[in-house]
């Protein structure tokens, strides 16, 4: 889904659109705010379906230990 | 709407009285950070890694956003149209994301299980290599520096252009106001004030204040401003009218630069003021928030800027009399033509600088720590000094470091707001180095610094071509084959850090145990 966005975001059928949408946003400004949204959204749904699951205790293994290396 | 009768930038003195009472609120909250701090390094490097979600959000996009967020945004917009949210903001918001998913998350957690405070400590270790630490300190240092001075002589700027007028008799030689000597002092000390007793933690608190600020202050320009307008609609339809090319993005930026330009986001993965505020996080969790609503925040601060940048284009266009003094000074100049209100002026001089000090705090303690750790602790030993002198150490380097920042602004380096991308671009070029040691086993020590070699040899060659051997009189941003220069720095160091970890024998598994999950197969 990252990637596809990577893709979406060269935006070029909107380079030469002076359209507005909504009466006042330019649809090449229009378009990247939504695109802002949807980003969000990705990471939302990566936050809850590949989440690193176990990292935090996997950080916490060497505070056990009593091992800090500098 | 002509601005032929209106009157010049208000001199009234409201404005500085406001931001005087911003800056004394930041004192107070200095001292309250004073309060929570536990007197360990521990806590004033790393705030006991103790951060929640809610203030890692905001302290982390305070420190991503520079006064580049308010004025620099409506500025290029002013210059180059709608196209720059789709160039800076919504690849930020993506790119940004990506790089605390799966870089901030996983640094914070190596950096945890070893006790990492700085950048460097974590590639020294990771590469079994003090000679990468050496190459790579100065290269972090010499990159956050112009970023500092910016800092300071932007703030210098906006309080020069917000204050004219205002103290004719005392400061002549500025027309009245505030000159630039005698603000960064003032922001410089109130910085200085915050951090030096609570170190990052300060930085951390003062940060989500400050974001607060500059977020809201952004939207009640952008409400203020369309409504001198007549409203949103009439702004814009009179910048299609007056200013149609700013409408579009064609003949202001070329497909090859807006494409090159989304590699100038991963510079946060190698800031090394990000990496600071990345260990502070209570957990992995933490970082949540940041991960979905970072590319949110990004639209709230920059789609009203962005809007407000192609108005003024237009008003330039169809009034001569409305004349911005400098692109960076369009949104000041908006608010005290359109808006009228000493008051409003006031809170947005305080949301600008607010911008640029969320940016300086981070930026001061992590150079601080830096000199402290990487350097002082480093070459005399762990054990030498005890948690109290490690912590007046890093107290005496910011001083210094603010002392010398501070005194730099008297003799700033031509060009130097065109540093900025530049930095972005050196950072960018790294991040192949920090993804590398983070996902990639076989990823050897020759690799890494043939890699830091290899960015800062093109980097330099191209600085050279780009900024110092540049005809004064060139237009537009240089360019290489249409592209941004950071997309062949990036591409030579990643092609020296492959190759030549492929030439070299890998690392020693036993070591690498340290640094990755077992039954990962990177």
């Amino acid at each position: 889904m990252v990637a596809v966005l990577a893709v979406l975001h060269q935006d070029v059928w909107n380079w030469d659109s002076k359209a507005l949408v909504l009466g006042f946003m330019p649809i090449g400004l229009a378009y990247h705010a939504l695109y802002s949204v949807a980003a969000a959204l990705v990471w939302m749904a990566a936050l809850r379906w590949v989440w690193p699951s176990g990292v935090e205790a996997w950080a916490d293994e060497m505070d056990k230990e009593g091992e800090a290396s500098q | 709407m002509s601005f032929a009768l209106l009157s010049a930038a208000p001199a009234d003195r409201t404005p500085l009285f406001i931001v005087c009472g911003y800056l004394v609120m930041l004192l107070g909250l200095g001292v309250i950070t004073q309060r929570k701090f536990r007197g360990t390094s521990a806590d004033y490097f790393a705030a006991g890694r103790s951060i929640g979600g809610f203030l890692l959000l905001m302290s982390v996009f305070g420190t991503t956003m520079t006064a580049f967020a308010l004025v620099g945004s409506t500025g290029k917009a002013f210059d180059q149209g709608i196209g720059v949210y789709g160039l800076m903001a919504s690849s930020s918001g993506l790119v940004h994301s990506l790089v605390f998913f799966l870089v901030g998350i996983r640094l914070w957690a190596v950096g945890k299980r070893n006790g990492y405070v700085t950048q460097i400590q974590y590639f020294r270790d990771r590469f079994q290599s003090p000679l990468l630490g050496w190459l790579l300190f100065p290269i972090l240092v010499g990159l956050v520096i112009p970023y500092l001075l910016i800092g300071l002589l932007g703030s210098g700027i906006v309080v020069k252009g917000m204050t004219r007028g205002m103290f004719p008799e005392v400061f002549e030689a500025t027309s009245g106001a505030v000159p630039p000597w005698l603000s960064g002092l003032v922001v410089s000390t109130v910085v200085l004030f915050y951090i030096f007793y609570g170190g990052i933690r300060g930085a951390v608190w003062a940060n989500t204040f400050q974001t607060l600020v500059f977020m809201v202050m952004g939207v009640v320009a952008f409400f203020l401003i369309s409504n001198k307008l007549g409203g949103v609609s009439a702004a814009t339809l009179m910048a299609l009218e007056h200013a149609p090319d700013h409408v579009a993005r064609t003949g202001m930026i070329s497909k090859a630069q807006f494409l090159s330009y989304g590699l100038v986001p991963l510079s946060v993965g190698m800031f090394p003021h990000l990496f600071q505020h990345w260990l502070t996080a209570k957990s992995a969790k933490s970082f949540r928030l940041s991960v979905a609503w970072h590319p949110i925040f990004i639209a709230i601060v920059w789609v009203p800027c962005i809007l407000m940048g192609l108005w003024a284009a237009g008003l330039a266009a169809s009034d001569p009399a409305f004349n911005p003094p400098s692109s960076n000074g369009v949104l000041p100049y908006m608010v005290a033509k359109l808006v009228q209100s000493p008051v409003i002026s006031g809170m947005l001089m305080a949301g600008i600088l607010a911008a640029i000090m969320s940016s300086l705090d981070s930026q001061f303690v992590c150079l601080g720590t830096m000199f402290t750790h990487d350097v002082v602790i480093h070459t005399a030993g762990k054990d030498r000094f005890d948690d109290r002198q490690k912590v007046l150490i890093a107290r005496g380097f910011i001083v210094a470091i603010v002392t010398i920042t501070y005194l730099l602004t008297f003799f700033p380096p031509p060009h130097i707001f065109d540093l900025a991308v530049w930095c972005f671009s050196g950072f960018a070029s790294l991040f192949p180095l920090v993804f590398a040691s983070l996902y990639w086993r076989r990823v050897t020590r020759a690799g890494a610094l043939a890699s830091v070699m290899a960015m800062a040899i093109s980097w330099f060659w191209l600085f050279y071509k780009g900024l110092i051997a540049r005809p004064e009189n060139a237009e537009g941003d240089f360019l290489v084959a249409g592209m941004m220069p950071v997309a062949v720095i990036f591409a030579i160091s990643t092609a020296a850090l492959v190759l030549v970890s492929l030439l070299t024998a890998p690392p020693d598994e036993r070591h690498l145990a340290r640094f990755f999950r077992s039954g990962e197969a990177a």
